[in-house]
């Protein structure tokens, strides 16, 4: 068994059951009502985290640390969600959490603070993150990120993470056609873009929470305050998909009539 | 002026994807109308046969880069193999499938090459310079922009281009070579596995995508669970029509949770906000009741037609093309009957 350093880089997205609307911007769009809207721990971000857990469980001595980049109120109260799953360690970056914003830009930001977490073993280090964010939807940040700190390993799309008895990692990474692409490398340091891996999403424990919360709002005191855009980047439209279908009900129908109609639906 | 380079990466049996083909149409179309040179490199298993294959694309010169480093995905060695082809051309644009191997090497090899990258590009509109398309917040939103850095690296979905014709042509081809550090070497692949550990159920270029819903863990009308003859009618539906398989999350969730199962769903079966968004021509939603997250995974489907017994649920409000209200489990049942006898299996 080893003992790891695990990083995982995750933010706060709108709870996907808002609408969202767009709004210009003099750089780059932004939501309507966006501070106010409520929000969650990335989906893909959150699943690196309670894969995080699990192996910090199950490999004595491990530590956890969740790098935030977000405004720092909306920040505050995410973690009082999420401070109720896993045990971790906060470094929060004040700035935006924006879609639109430029991930390399992010990546800069986010590599910074990694930087500066005190006696880092890049030997031991395993960076997590989602394979994309619920935001930008690019897929693109972890990778930045892992150039920025010199890692040369990284695997995209991963369900599942083994560390075999000779200290090997083994990746599942998801790859076309539902198949998985199975890799192995010898040792940390490595990056990792979790899909949504194998675990349920973990209990609420309060007790874990307000033990968590007393290092959280230290870290959200201290957060670093930090300007992110998109230079370069010219936004010339943004638009809501307008796709509202006139659906024809069929209802008190005979079941025959149904797979008749269907059949020749699917058929033709 | 625009130099734009191609750049596509062979499966592993030296052949070249659908999506390649169509990422050739779009980057041909792209260099045609602003007028730019048109470069191609690919990179893999077979890569200077494949060049034969599209011969015919006119492309002004082509490169490619081979052997046994660079035949299994892997992010290192793919991110410089890709770096050594955009400065072998020097150029300002680079178009690439969005394949996940590509997905996982191009954003380091452009971060070394000094540019930025796009992924997920829905469109390319070259008024007035290259502007691309591409959705945010999970197909929520639609964005247009262009970009001032160079090389702008652009992943295109699948799906966008018409693939292009092969003619086989003989071309004259460059061989470059990447530099390989040992460190580059870490990570070995192993080869493939399916998710499912059996039959094949997810196929991108089926025409019909097949989604169960949840409900068909639930208590059904005589007060008891059927998943196991559930997965019986999916599986035959699978098998008759050729369809992909999709599932709602609570769907495939409820494996971890302890509860009885659909053996054949995986995570990676999963449509919506965590899941995919795939593309096909047909959609058939079964026993699905998800409104916003469901209708992420269904944005790209053009024809849509769900069975379930809520005539008011949200899915089906203004969201698919016709609703039948009824048992999931008859419809499926006649309907497998009927499909089989009329054709047999797809």
């Amino acid at each position: 068994m080893s003992d790891f350093q695990i990083v995982v880089c995750g933010s706060l997205v709108p709870d996907p059951l808002q609408t969202l609307e767009p709004l210009s911007g003099a750089t780059a769009p932004s939501l309507k009502n966006e501070m106010m809207l409520p929000t969650i721990l990335d989906p893909w971000a959150a699943h690196a985290l309670y894969e995080a857990a699990n192996l910090a469980k199950k490999n004595q001595g491990s530590k956890i640390y969740l790098v935030s980049l977000g405004p720092k109120g909306k920040l505050q109260q995410l973690m009082m969600s999420v401070a109720q799953k896993v045990g971790f360690e906060l470094i929060a970056i004040d700035g935006s959490a924006s879609g639109f914003t430029e991930p390399y830009e992010v990546s800069e930001v986010l590599a910074s603070a990694i930087k500066s977490i005190p006696n880092l073993d890049m030997s031991k280090l395993l960076l997590f993150g989602g394979c994309s964010s619920a935001s930008r939807d690019a897929g693109v940040t972890m990778q930045l990120v892992a150039e920025r700190l010199g890692i040369s390993d990284f695997f995209l799309g991963v369900d599942e993470l083994i560390i075999e008895q000779d200290g090997k990692l083994t990746f599942k990474e998801r790859v076309e056609a539902g198949q998985y692409l199975v890799s192995t490398c010898s040792a940390p340091p490595v990056a990792v873009g979790w899909s949504t891996g194998t675990l349920p999403v973990p209990p609420n424990n309060p007790q874990l929470g307000m033990m968590n919360m007393r290092g959280v709002l230290p870290a959200l005191q201290k957060a670093k305050s930090v300007k992110v855009s998109a230079e370069g980047v010219a936004y010339s439209k943004v638009e809501q998909p307008s796709q509202r279908r006139d659906t024809r009900i069929v209802k008190d129908t005979p079941v025959e009539t149904i797979v008749q109609e269907l059949v020749e639906w699917l058929r033709s | 002026m625009e130099k734009l380079l191609l750049l596509l990466h062979t499966e592993d049996d030296g052949s070249l994807r659908r999506q390649s083909l169509e990422a050739l149409t779009s980057a041909k179309e792209t260099a045609e109308k602003i007028g730019a040179d048109f470069y191609l490199g690919i990179v893999g298993n077979g890569a200077k046969k494949s060049t034969e294959l599209i011969g015919n694309c006119g492309a002004k010169s082509f490169a490619v880069l081979e052997g046994n480093d660079f035949s299994a995905p892997r992010y290192s060695t793919d991110k410089s193999a890709a770096l050594a082809l955009i400065k072998h051309f020097a150029a300002t644009v680079v178009i690439a499938p969005n394949t996940s191997r590509w997905a996982r090497a191009l954003p380091g090899a452009t971060f070394q090459a000094g540019g930025r990258i796009d992924t997920r590009v829905t469109g390319i509109a070259t008024d007035g310079g290259i502007q691309i398309q591409r959705w945010y917040y999970r197909q929520r939103m639609l964005a247009t922009l262009s970009r001032t850095q160079r090389p702008w690296v652009i992943l295109i979905e699948s799906g966008i281009f018409k693939a292009w014709e092969k003619v086989s042509v003989q071309v004259n081809v460059e061989e470059v070579s990447a530099e390989l550090k040992p460190e580059m070497k870490r990570t070995e692949s192993k080869g493939y596995e399916n998710a499912s550990g059996g039959e094949q159920t997810i196929k991108p270029d089926a025409p019909i995508l097949f989604v169960a819903g949840a409900g068909y863990m639930k208590k059904q009308s005589d007060g008891k669970t059927h998943v196991k003859e559930a997965e019986e009618l999916i599986k035959k539906f699978l098998k008759l029509s050729g369809a992909s398989l999709g599932s709602s999350k609570s769907l495939v969730e409820a494996a971890s949770e302890g509860a009885e199962v659909i053996s054949i769903m995986t995570h990676m079966n999963q449509v919506g906000q965590t899941g995919s968004t795939p593309r096909h021509q047909k959609g058939l939603s079964t026993c699905c009741h998800g409104e916003e997250p469901h209708v992420i995974g269904w944005r790209f489907i053009n024809e849509r037609r769900a069975v379930n017994t809520d005539p008011n649920c949200g899915w089906a409000q203004g969201k698919t093309d016709v609703l039948y209200v009824a048992d999931a489990f008859e419809v499926m049942t006649k309907l497998n009957e009927k499909w089989g006898q009329k054709w047999g299996q797809a």
